[in-house]
């Protein structure tokens, strides 16, 4: 398990930001890469591999990676809808946003489909409670989520896993 | 029409990137302050009265003045993007459109205070944000106003992006700083204070991206002038995200001088109560700060109207009172559940505590169980009396303000709607089918069909 | 401590001390001694960084100083905040203190599995002297307690993950005593854990000391568990000659025979100072390996604090040293109670050593 050349630049590049001897520093955007690179959840295996790019202690990184919630420790979905449930989305609806997501996929909070294409997590405030009900999928933030936008980013998630495949 | 001092500039097209912001005026506070001495900005932006903008208040000008200045030694200049208060997406607003305002403000704030290295930590889940952000700082520095010798002045700055990665706690200065160097966000015991003892043991101030951006007006038209804008020790502009049950949710720049009334239902700002319903509750600055009935939101306890700033909101104390906190402004309809609202909020700050500090670690949790009991029709009327004392047993006994913002809005869910909380527990099962709706403390003002 | 550190006067309800500037309020209180001091459970004087967490400690500061007399706003954690000129302290002579410490304990109980009748380290544990102390007979937690999966830490160290408090106090022993820290706090919040996240024993000569900072029976020593009572046993101060620690033991026997060897703790339950100033760690071989009489050179038996239910077989007419307690508040503390009182077993005329295999509480009937 080994960074791509172009990761591995990115890694010294941000390692470059921080004093001598803080490499420590960079354990949480190298973690980022890390999540994205291996699959978009961290094994052991791929701890330690950062641990060893930073030299830390393997436990230092595994101390770091429970504690953040945007860490996977577990395999997850191709797509994975985090949709928030805090007051303000609350008030906005989100329960039901949840509830049909859930009946829509299958599966409940916490699983991914059968064919590995979708995971549903209910995640804590995202700091876009004036556009609620909302969900982060990737990198973007989906937001005004209504039954019919749920189905269309469903079919839109369907398409693309389709093409990349 | 209020003052804008952040926003004016937000509809302009293009102002995201680096010729429109240069030719609508941008940098021209960077121009101007990299002229003056560092100790000449600390002392505009103390004449300014500007206050920290990410929840507590706290005179920006006076924490730049405790920063220690030790020999040999680096300072850092630290911007709080960890925006994660429910109800708080100001921040966000500002990195995503006006990503030069801030990078301006960064340039002149870690002149000020002497930071040649200078970090935006933003939260992890803003994941798109740190590509506008380091787009900025790279036009930035090749227009030459960030990087070596910046405008010949002999000062270096470099600015990073920082991304965390996912923990509320991490908003808190302390663990802020433990989190930047690569460890979990484990909120530091103080003394000593960042001032002193920052990142990597180095003197670090730590300041919210709209407090950062506000120095850019200041520098720009003074530090009196900008004091004159607002009212009392609520100087200059604030941005306000209003959310929940309104007509216009969004982010919104007010001078601290309008009623909170006006904002709910002028036009120019919330548009009124979503749907034709009334004003049931608010929570005027961010989830941690106290909730109001309506009738104590649109007036103080003393029948004075109730304006939007840090005085007046907080009038009453927390008995009758709240706080503008960091701007969150969540409008509650008559159709919502306080309990459930509650319950939703006690969650968020179990899930979100570090556990480090055993009141807030054990206390978070238990306050979530009784409330989910009351909320689902499992509670007694005992449970209202011990979510008060674990409350009660949980602020000001934590290591750091996360314990007090668990217990604030149970507290205050508790005073001001007792009867909504033993009306769940004395109707088991009607309140799992419908709310209690709008009660006497609702704007009776406000009956519109 | 510098020359020339200048000395400052502060006043923990009501009794005036004088320290070195930079001393602790907590570090104080102890120099006092007795009840003025406050229980601190996360605390370890021996250990850097430690203090701050498990909030048993706050005070209240009535008098910042005599330059500056505001009282300060909170209860302040005494383990992390030193003293000023003039300070003054307010411990148990504090309403507000003794209403947050009954918090506390309050939270510190809710999710502890109170299994002190299978736990090894009852008779020795801090929780229950805090407690005992401040808690309160009967919960008001209606929910099931936290649960753990269960991790091996390999054939020395024991780990119940459902009693520990979270002090911090093996990271740090691990970070400051070994070179290479192998477990450490995992998750957050009320999930948080002490755990290596791959299954894998705890590998170092001086680990074993994680056993003797754990304030709780989180982490106990699996060469001893479940052998006996500690307060069926006789502590005994021995040494021997050690190539890799001090070798000065504190060993629990019974007759003849070693059932645990611990290091040496003083009246606070930390690890006592070697003459030198060092502390007085041990390896793990002096701990779990030297099991043996004859390993060791006896030098007597050790003498027990009065705070713990250990002395009360040993010492039959201790002297109970006068305290502030009494005075302050006006009755006696209730840890003084005497244990003769309220059991059976270890009366002050039996002789534990004489009795053949574990002791039962029928040896104790007439």
């Amino acid at each position: 398990m080994t960074f791509s050349p172009d990761k591995l630049n990115k890694v010294q590049e941000i390692i470059a930001r921080y004093p001598e001897e803080r490499q420590k520093s960079a354990l949480l955007p190298v973690l980022h890469l890390a999540q994205e690179e291996f699959g978009g959840w961290l094994s052991v295996e791929a701890m330690d591999y950062v641990a060893s790019l930073l030299q830390l202690e393997p436990i230092e990184v595994y101390e770091v990676a429970t504690f953040y919630s945007m860490y996977n420790l577990k395999p997850v979905g191709k797509y994975v809808f985090e949709v928030c449930q805090t007051g303000p989305c609350m008030l906005r609806g989100s329960d039901d946003i949840i509830a049909y997501i859930q009946q829509k996929l299958g599966i409940n909070v916490g699983e991914t489909t059968p064919d590995g294409l979708f995971t549903l997590k209910v995640v804590e405030c995202l700091g876009a409670c004036g556009y609620a009900p909302m969900m982060q999928l990737g990198k973007f933030y989906r937001e005004h989520l209504t039954k019919e936008k749920i189905d269309a980013i469903i079919e839109e998630c369907i398409q693309n896993a389709a093409i990349n495949n | 029409m209020s003052v804008k001092l952040l926003l004016d500039k937000a509809n302009i097209e293009g102002i995201r990137y680096y010729d429109a912001w240069r030719k609508n005026g941008g940098y021209a506070a960077v121009e101007k302050a990299l002229k003056m001495t560092p100790e000449a900005i600390v002392d505009e932006v103390k004449k300014s009265g500007l206050r920290g903008r990410g929840g507590a208040g706290f005179p920006t000008g006076l924490k730049w003045s405790f920063i220690a200045k030790p020999e040999g030694v680096p300072r850092h200049l630290v911007c709080n993007a960890d925006e994660s208060e429910p109800g708080t997406f100001k921040d966000r607003y500002l990195m995503e459109f006006l990503p030069h305002l801030l990078i301006e403000g960064l340039i002149i704030s870690s002149f000020a205070l002497g930071s040649n290295v200078t970090y935006i930590y933003i939260r992890g889940e803003y994941a798109w944000i740190p590509d506008i952000l380091e787009q900025a700082i790279a036009e930035a520095k090749a227009a030459g106003w960030l990087g070596r010798n910046i405008l010949g002045t002999g000062f270096d700055c470099e600015i990073y992006v920082q991304r965390g990665a996912g923990a509320y706690i991490c908003g808190e200065e302390t663990a802020l700083i433990e989190s930047l160097e690569g460890k979990r966000g484990n909120p530091r015991i103080k003394p000593p204070f960042p001032a002193i003892k920052g990142v990597w043991d180095r003197p670090t101030v730590v300041n919210n991206v709209e407090t950062l951006t506000a120095v850019v007006p200041i520098i720009n038209m003074g530090g009196e002038e900008y004091a004159k804008i607002g009212v009392g020790k609520s100087t200059g502009t604030k941005l306000i995200s209003a959310c929940g049950n309104i007509n216009k949710p969004g982010v919104y720049e007010i001078d601290m001088t309008i009623s909170v009334e006006e904002f709910i239902y002028s036009d120019e700002y919330c548009g009124g109560i979503a749907n034709g319903k009334r004003l049931k509750a608010c929570i005027p600055g961010g989830s941690s700060v106290p909730i109001l009935p309506a009738n104590l939101l649109l007036k103080t306890a003393k029948g004075e109207t109730r304006m939007m700033n840090y005085e007046s909101l907080s009038d009453g104390g927390f008995a009758t009172g709240s706080m503008l906190g960091s701007g969150g402004f969540i409008v509650f309809d008559e159709d919502q559940c306080v309990v459930r609202h509650t319950l939703t909020l006690a969650r968020f700050y179990r899930h979100e505590s570090c556990g480090q500090c055993s009141p807030c670690r054990e206390g978070t949790g238990w306050m979530e169980k009784i409330l989910k009991n009351i909320e689902f029709g499992k509670g007694k009327l005992s449970d209202i009396d011990l979510l008060w004392d674990i409350q009660r047993r949980i602020e000001g006994n934590t290591i750091c303000p996360l314990g007090d913002a668990a217990a604030w809005p149970v507290a205050a869910a508790i005073r001001h709607f007792r009867d909504e909380f033993e009306w769940h527990v004395l109707n088991p099962q009607e309140s799992q089918v419908r709310n209690y709706g709008l009660a006497h403390y609702a704007d009776e003002r406000n009956v519109v069909a | 401590m510098a020359e020339g550190t200048p000395l400052f006067k502060v006043t923990i309800d009501g009794r005036t001390v004088e320290v070195p500037a930079g001393t602790t309020i907590l570090q104080a209180a102890r120099k006092i001694g007795g009840e003025v001091t406050p229980p601190a459970m996360c605390y370890y004087s021996k250990l850097q960084g430690s203090g701050g967490k498990c909030r048993t400690c706050l005070v209240e500061v009535s008098k910042g100083s005599d330059k500056d007399p505001r009282p300060m706003p909170k209860l302040v954690a005494s383990c992390r905040t030193t003293v000023m000129d003039g300070m003054e302290v307010k411990n148990v002579t504090s309403e507000k203190v003794l209403d947050a410490r009954a918090g506390v304990v309050e939270f510190l109980l809710i999710n502890h599995p109170l299994d002190c009748p299978v736990c090894d380290q009852a008779g020795e544990c801090h929780l229950q002297d805090l407690s005992y102390e401040h808690g309160k007979a009967d919960t008001r937690y209606e929910f099931q307690r936290r649960v753990f999966e269960k991790h091996s830490l390999g054939p020395y160290i024991q780990l119940h993950m459902t009693r520990c408090i979270l002090c911090y106090r093996c990271v740090y022993t691990a970070d400051q005593l070994t070179n290479k820290r192998q477990h450490g706090i995992l998750d957050r919040g009320d999930h948080a854990e002490i755990a290596t996240y791959i299954e894998k024993s705890l590998e170092n000569d001086f680990i074993g000391n994680v056993i003797d900072v754990c304030p709780v029976g989180a982490l106990t020593d699996r060469t001893f568990r479940f052998k006996n009572r500690v307060w069926f046993l006789k502590p005994m101060n021995a040494h021997r000659e050690c190539p890799n620690c001090c070798g000065k033991v504190t060993l629990w026997n019974r007759g003849d025979e070693v059932f645990r060897v611990t290091a040496r703790k003083d009246e606070w339950g930390e690890i006592e100072d070697l003459p030198d100033g060092k502390t007085a760690w041990i390896c793990n071989e002096c701990r779990f390996e030297k099991k043996k009489t004859s390993d060791w050179v006896i030098e007597g038996p050790r003498e027990i604090n009065r705070h713990s239910v250990i002395s009360q077989g040993h010492y039959v007419n201790a002297v109970v040293p006068n305290e502030t307690f009494p005075e302050v508040m006006g009755r006696e503390p209730r840890i003084k109670l005497q244990i003769h009182d309220v059991s059976e077993v270890n009366e002050p005329d039996r002789n534990i050593s004489l009795i053949e295999g574990p002791a039962h509480s029928d040896d104790f009937k007439d």
